[in-house]
């Protein structure tokens, strides 16, 4: 069997409601009202659980059946959960997700209680066990492996028309953990009911079971899907129910036997075919004299049956396949309804590059119209770029995600970790909400996992430490995210024992990272530990301290064109900012011009623009003062190595990229202007200063500067830029 | 979880349900109605409070307008749900249930 599309989503939305599983679970642990925590939980297992039985999954189903039903108790304070207990629940969930993950790898099995499985459950009976066991079985464990052998695929003949079915559930389905509806909603994602009939037969009084299933459905369902789709929605149901599917343009014979399998009630089942519009009331008539006939000699039904089925298998294959090829091609249209459409990212990366490109084409084109001194054409070739403008806006926002499900990974993280090393942790999430570039977010993952657990491990103290230091036994653990001027600023801080400068230059002086007696300011001892190999922790763990790990973040943060600083403090704790562009693809630029050329600054850094005359202080020092602020700066055409004449005035564009601030002496300013980042090749990546570059309308390439690396150029005072001798 | 809470309005007896109608409250359910039954001569039953049902739920609900029934009595629904509006609507047993509520129109 091919691994269908509905049975791709299965697996996508288990995953999903798998992580909010994960999630409010770690979240009933701290919460002092877990109500709401344990509703969710429910719902998640629930869920899997229903659709799940849709697919057959015998193995998830009875595996969630029980963890639903201890669930349940908890919910309805029957038992209570202690840590222990949900750390089982934890890694019954993760039982969950090796099942889920397993039909993603094997489309074709259907993961099967294994004996991991069956320890968890059986580790699950004290929570099961009390007088107050629910009124229904817990498990069968000896329950058959329901069959997945569909039956022979039988189209109907001409065009999709209505499918007839007729369901009687059987009395053991809802105690079976399934649910009717289900089967119905589903059923309604696969084609439109255009009639629907509830047939409940509720006995009197106290012999009406509740729990038992009194409902029948006839169905008038207009769809395009085939007989095995149509029985696989009843798979799990199958067993004890009766179903009976009548394809569109069926004989009229198939209905006649529908209604003398019914019995008693095939006066009213004839009424509902009738109303149905399957049958005329003159074949009503005459099928309910043949029944009459027919009654009186026993086994003349099944004699009937088996020639239906006969006639059916007698239609050649070929036409069959047709019909079905025909049936199949509009059930492609066919979706579930949903307010979020999932888009393959690779498509998304595509209408980004396209939209970078009618960025470029749409400048150009305004150049060459402005060119032309037609009012009209300027106007329209103005429209169509503001129009652009909003695409390109709308295009990036799709890959936007917020990075609170990233943060809500750690969760998990934390508290393993926080086990293994014995150290109680708090972790708390600010700003989950600020979005970011999906690939970004992706590429923070394992770069913010290091610094968690490195964090965790040797930022934090053992709690005799910390009781010395007079701190909270629980050590506390920060994730948060805002937005700033242009970039998205994550930090991740710990109330540890801070980053030890001894210890840490020691280290460097014995890696020979330093010369003795060198003079180091904080910063840059701190930035020393994301050298290759560098690690002080007396103690190697499991889980960091082998030295591998803070290289390969910061190689991570300066893929992504981001910047990691980090503020230690001794006995007080550690942040690690890590400052990241908003996206990777297209930026607002501001043109500057130096000689003949021109080069582009990230608009959103660009404070001001000052003459530098009136301002200069120090032509020596490269000092600006503005209004008292005296500021560094560095003129684009000494580190470009641009010769030629000086303009009359020169101009200061005051940038700033998180807390300095600085000048860039530039000969004109051009404006405002959109830039598409084209990466540059491999042969220019080593040169400092320039991120990229762009095409501009009129065809000729800008360069874009990288302003947080030109900061630290101007901001290492007394060294001087030497990038001439590269660039040029 | 589900709770019946009965108040009276101007002589009127009016149960609200509050919680999850479903396979696993459907025992108390119906034992919570065939009481209320007993006790009051013409209860109405709210159901802007159930947040979720199923078949069991919606089985106890038409179980117990029988029960009435037989007894030459009614025990009129109101103020549905969205979750029995759906559910009833998915059913097609809005008229059945026989009360007015506002749905979407059937199937069609």
């Amino acid at each position: 069997m091919d691994m269908d599309l509905a049975k791709q989503t299965f697996i996508q939305e288990a995953l999903e409601l798998l992580a909010s599983m994960e999630s409010a679970l770690l979240a009933f642990e701290d919460q002092a009202d877990p109500g709401e925590s344990i509703n969710a939980i429910f719902r998640a297992v629930h869920t899997i659980k229903g659709s799940a039985g849709l697919f057959g999954l015998e193995g998830i189903v009875r595996f969630a059946h029980t963890l639903e039903t201890v669930l349940d108790r908890v919910r309805n304070h029957e038992v209570s959960l202690n840590r222990a207990s949900i750390s089982h629940l934890l890694e019954c969930h993760d039982h969950l997700a090796g099942m889920v993950n397993d039909l993603a790898s094997q489309p074709e099995g259907s993961p099967d209680l294994d004996p991991h499985g069956r320890q968890l459950l059986e580790g699950l009976v004290p929570l099961l066990e009390g007088k107050e066991v629910a009124a229904f079985e817990v498990v069968r464990v000896d329950a058959p492996v329901a069959e997945t052998a569909g039956a022979p695929a039988l189209g109907g003949g001409n065009g999709a028309d209505c499918w007839h079915l007729s369901i009687r559930f059987g009395r053991q389905v809802m105690q079976d953990g399934m649910d009717p509806l289900a089967c119905l909603r589903y059923l309604g994602t696969l084609g439109t009911i255009s009639h629907l009939f509830s047939l409940i037969h509720l006995p009197e009084g106290d012999a009406f079971n509740p729990e038992e299933c009194y409902l029948g459905l006839e169905i008038e369902l207009d769809t395009a899907a085939d007989r095995k789709t149509l029985e696989e929605v009843f798979e799990f149901v199958r067993e004890e129910s009766v179903i009976r599917l009548i394809p569109p343009h069926a004989k009229i014979r198939e209905y006649v036997a529908l209604i003398q399998e019914a019995g008693d009630s095939g006066d009213l089942l004839g009424d509902i075919l009738v109303k149905c519009g399957c049958i005329s009331r003159d074949d009503l008539r005459e099928a309910l004299q043949i029944q009459g006939k027919e009654l009186t000699t026993p086994g003349s039904m099944q004699r009937r049956l088996g020639e239906i089925l006969m006639d059916e298998q007698s239609v050649p294959p070929a036409v069959v396949a047709a019909a079905l090829d025909k049936q199949r091609r509009p059930a492609d249209r066919q979706g579930i309804e949903s307010k979020v459409v999932k888009v393959q990212a690779d498509k998304l990366d595509r209408l980004v590059d396209l939209v970078g490109e009618i960025v470029i084409a749409g400048a150009s084109a305004h150049v060459l119209a402005a060119a032309t001194k037609e009012p009209a054409l300027i106007e329209s070739t103005a429209i169509i770029n503001k129009l652009v403008e909003e695409i390109r806006d709308n295009a990036l926002s799709l890959r936007m995600v917020q990075i609170g499900e990233t943060f809500n990974r750690f969760r998990r993280v934390v508290r393993d970790v926080s086990r293994e090393t014995g150290k109680a942790i708090e972790l708390e999430i600010r700003g989950g909400d600020t979005e970011l570039d999906k690939s970004i977010v992706e590429k923070l993952s394992d770069p913010l996992m290091h610094i968690v657990r490195n964090a965790i491990d040797h930022g934090i103290e053992p709690v005799e430490v910390r009781r010395a230091r007079g701190k909270v036994d629980t050590g506390s653990l920060t994730l948060a995210a805002t937005h700033e001027a242009g970039s998205i600023v994550i930090e991740v801080s710990d109330d540890g024992g801070g980053l030890n400068r001894e210890r840490i230059l020691a280290k460097a002086k014995e890696k020979g990272l330093i010369r003795e007696g060198e003079v180091l300011s904080d910063q840059e001892v701190w930035q020393l530990i994301f050298e290759p190999g560098f690690s002080t922790a007396a103690a190697v763990t499991d889980i960091s301290g082998r030295g591998v790990g803070m290289d390969v973040v910061r190689r991570n943060i300066d893929d992504l064109r981001g910047s990691i600083e980090i503020e230690s403090y001794e006995s007080a704790g550690t942040t690690f900012r890590i400052r990241l562009p908003l996206t990777l693809a297209i930026i607002d630029g501001f043109r500057v011009g130096v000689g003949a050329g021109s080069y582009v600054l990230p608009l959103e850094l660009v404070q001001e623009c000052v003459d530098l005359g009136p301002f200069l202080e120090s032509a020596e020092n490269h000092l600006v003062n503005l209004r008292g602020e005296v500021l560094p700066f560095i003129r684009l055409r000494e580190i470009f190595g641009v010769h030629g004449a000086l303009p009359p005035r020169e101009q200061v564009v005051v940038v700033r990229y998180g807390e300095t601030r600085a000048g860039i002496v530039v000969d004109r300013l051009l404006g405002e202007f959109q830039t598409v980042i084209k990466p540059l090749g491999e042969l220019f990546r080593q040169i400092r200063g320039i991120g990229g570059s762009t095409i501009l309308g009129s065809g000729e390439v800008a360069l874009i500067l990288d302003v947080p690396q030109l900061i630290q150029l101007v901001a290492t005072a007394n060294r001087r830029p030497t990038l001439s001798s590269t660039v040029n | 979880m589900l709770t019946f809470e009965s108040t009276q309005q101007k002589g009127k007896v009016l149960i609200k349900l509050v919680g999850a109608l479903t396979i696993y409250t459907a025992v108390q359910a119906r034992k919570e109605f065939s009481d209320a039954l007993e006790v009051h001569a013409a209860p109405e039953v709210d159901l802007s409070g159930v947040d979720e049902i199923d078949t069991a739920g919606v089985q106890v609900l038409l179980w117990i307008k029988q029960e009435a029934a037989l007894r030459g009595r009614s025990i009129p629904f109101a103020f549905h749900s969205p979750a029995v509006v759906e559910v009833l609507d998915l059913l097609n047993l809005a008229g059945t249930l026989g009360d007015p509520i506002l749905i979407a129109p059937p199937h069609s």
